[in-house]
C-alpha cells in the first residue's frame, strides 16, 4: 500500500511532502522514545508517534521510513516541518490516538 | 477480553497481579509518554508501553489503568514488580512490538480509551 | 465529624527514581479521607504532575494538600530557576526538558496544561531565579 491510500482510509492530514506520497508502506512501527525506534523500526515502515520535535525527522531519514504519523493532535513544530520537507519525509497528523491509528493500520496491511 | 485471553493472544508472561486476571479490558491506551498517559488516559483502559520503570506503576495507579502491558519482551526491574503488587496493578510483558499488540488488540475488540482529540486538551470520550 | 484535612510533603529535585511516590501516597491519604471517583483521579493527576515537575526543573519543592467540606487545594511550591514565559511554558506541547527527561517519558509539554484541565481553578505565581507556586483548586 502506498501513502496516499493510507492517508485516504486513516483520515490523515498530510503536513508536508505532498509529493511524495506515492512511496509503499511496508510495515508500521509505534515508539516515543528515540533510542528505540533508532534500534528496532525497519526500512519503509511508517513511524507512529507523538513526538512532534524535529529530531524525529533525522530518525526517519536514518531509518528510511516512508513517513511520520503525528496522533493525539499534535501538531509539528515549525522547525520539523521544514527539516521533513528538506528531507522529503512525509508528515501525516491525525486527532486520534495511536492505539486507534496502529489498531486500523495494522488491519489494512496485515489483511 | 478479559486479562487471562490479552496474554494469551499475545504469549505475554504475567509478571504481577496474577490474582487479577479475570478483569474485563475494553479500551487501551498505547504510549511510551508518561506525559500522554497522564493527561489522556482513561479509568479502566489498559496501559500499553516500552518503558518498564516504578514510574508507569505510579502512573497506572494515578489513572486509575486495569493493567499495564509491556512490549518488546522487556522485563521491568524487581523495584517495578514488588510496586506493582503493593498497589495492586497487574504487569504483562509480551514479546510483540507496540505496533503488533496494538494492533492485535484492535483486531480482537478493543479500542482507543479515547475517540480523539478535539481541539487542544478537550478529550471526547468514548 | 470535620471533614478538613490537610498534608504536606517535601519533594527533592532531581530525584527521578521516586517520581510520583509523593502523589501516589497523597492519593492514598484522599481517598482514605472518602474523595472519590472523578475528583480522586484529577487530584492525583495534578498532584503527579507538578511532583514531576518539581524534580525535573527545581532544587527542591513542597506539595501541600488541603481539604475542607467543599474543595481541595493543591499548593506547590518550588525553590528553582522560575519561569520566564509563563504563557508559553502553559502551551500543549511546549517544553523545555533535556533528552534524560524525554527518555523517562516525560517532557512532552503537557504538564502545565494538564494540571489547568484537571483543576476548577489554576494560578501560577513564578519569580525568575527564584521559585514557582501552583495553587490549585479542585471543587468536590
Amino acid at each position: 500500500m502506498n501513502l496516499t491510500l493510507l492517508t485516504e482510509k486513516l483520515n490523515l492530514e498530510v503536513r508536508c511532502c505532498k509529493d511524495k506520497l506515492d512511496r509503499e508502506v511496508s510495515g508500521g512501527y509505534m515508539g516515543d522514545l528515540l533510542s528505540d525506534v533508532m534500534a528496532n523500526s525497519k526500512k519503509d515502515d511508517v513511524w507512529i508517534t507523538c513526538q512532534s520535535h524535529q529530531n524525529v525527522v533525522a530518525v526517519s531519514v536514518l531509518k528510511e521510513h516512508a513517513g511520520i504519523i503525528l496522533v493525539l493532535g499534535k501538531e509539528p513544530d515549525t522547525d520539523t516541518i521544514e527539516r521533513a520537507s528538506q528531507e522529503g519525509i512525509p508528515l501525516l497528523v491525525t486527532d486520534l490516538p495511536g492505539f486507534e491509528i496502529a489498531g486500523r493500520l495494522y488491519d489494512l496491511i496485515t489483511v | 477480553m478479559i486479562l487471562r485471553e490479552i496474554a494469551d493472544l499475545l504469549d505475554a508472561k504475567v509478571l504481577a497481579g496474577e490474582k487479577h486476571l479475570g478483569v474485563e479490558v475494553k479500551t487501551a491506551f498505547s504510549a511510551d509518554l508518561m506525559s500522554d498517559v497522564l493527561a489522556f488516559a482513561k479509568p479502566g483502559s489498559i496501559m500499553i508501553t516500552g518503558l518498564t520503570n516504578p514510574q508507569i506503576v505510579r502512573i497506572a495507579s494515578i489513572v486509575d489503568n486495569s493493567a499495564i502491558l509491556i512490549v518488546r519482551g522487556k522485563i521491568p526491574p524487581d523495584e517495578t514488580i514488588t510496586l506493582a503488587e503493593e498497589l495492586d496493578i497487574p504487569i504483562l510483558s509480551t514479546k510483540y512490538i507496540l505496533f503488533e499488540t496494538s494492533g492485535r488488540l484492535y483486531a480482537n475488540g478493543i479500542v482507543g480509551c479515547i475517540r480523539k482529540i478535539e481541539g487542544p486538551g478537550s478529550v471526547v470520550p468514548l | 465529624m470535620s471533614r478538613e484535612y490537610e498534608v504536606s510533603f517535601p519533594v527533592k529535585g532531581d530525584n527521578f527514581e521516586d517520581a510520583g511516590k509523593v502523589s501516589v501516597e497523597i492519593k492514598r491519604l484522599l481517598k482514605g479521607h472518602g474523595i472519590t471517583g472523578d475528583i480522586l483521579r484529577r487530584a492525583a493527576i495534578a498532584t503527579y504532575e507538578s511532583e514531576v515537575n518539581i524534580i525535573s526543573y527545581a532544587q527542591q519543592g513542597n506539595i501541600n494538600v488541603r481539604v475542607t467540606d467543599d474543595s481541595i487545594s493543591i499548593n506547590i511550591q518550588d525553590r528553582g530557576p522560575g519561569i520566564t514565559d509563563i504563557e508559553q511554558a502553559m502551551k500543549q506541547g511546549y517544553s523545555t526538558a533535556n533528552d534524560r527527561i524525554r527518555e523517562m517519558g516525560f517532557g512532552a509539554g503537557m504538564g502545565l496544561f494538564n494540571i489547568k484541565n484537571c483543576s476548577d481553578s489554576f494560578e501560577i505565581l513564578s519569580e525568575i531565579n527564584k521559585g514557582t507556586l501552583l495553587k490549585i483548586l479542585i471543587n468536590r
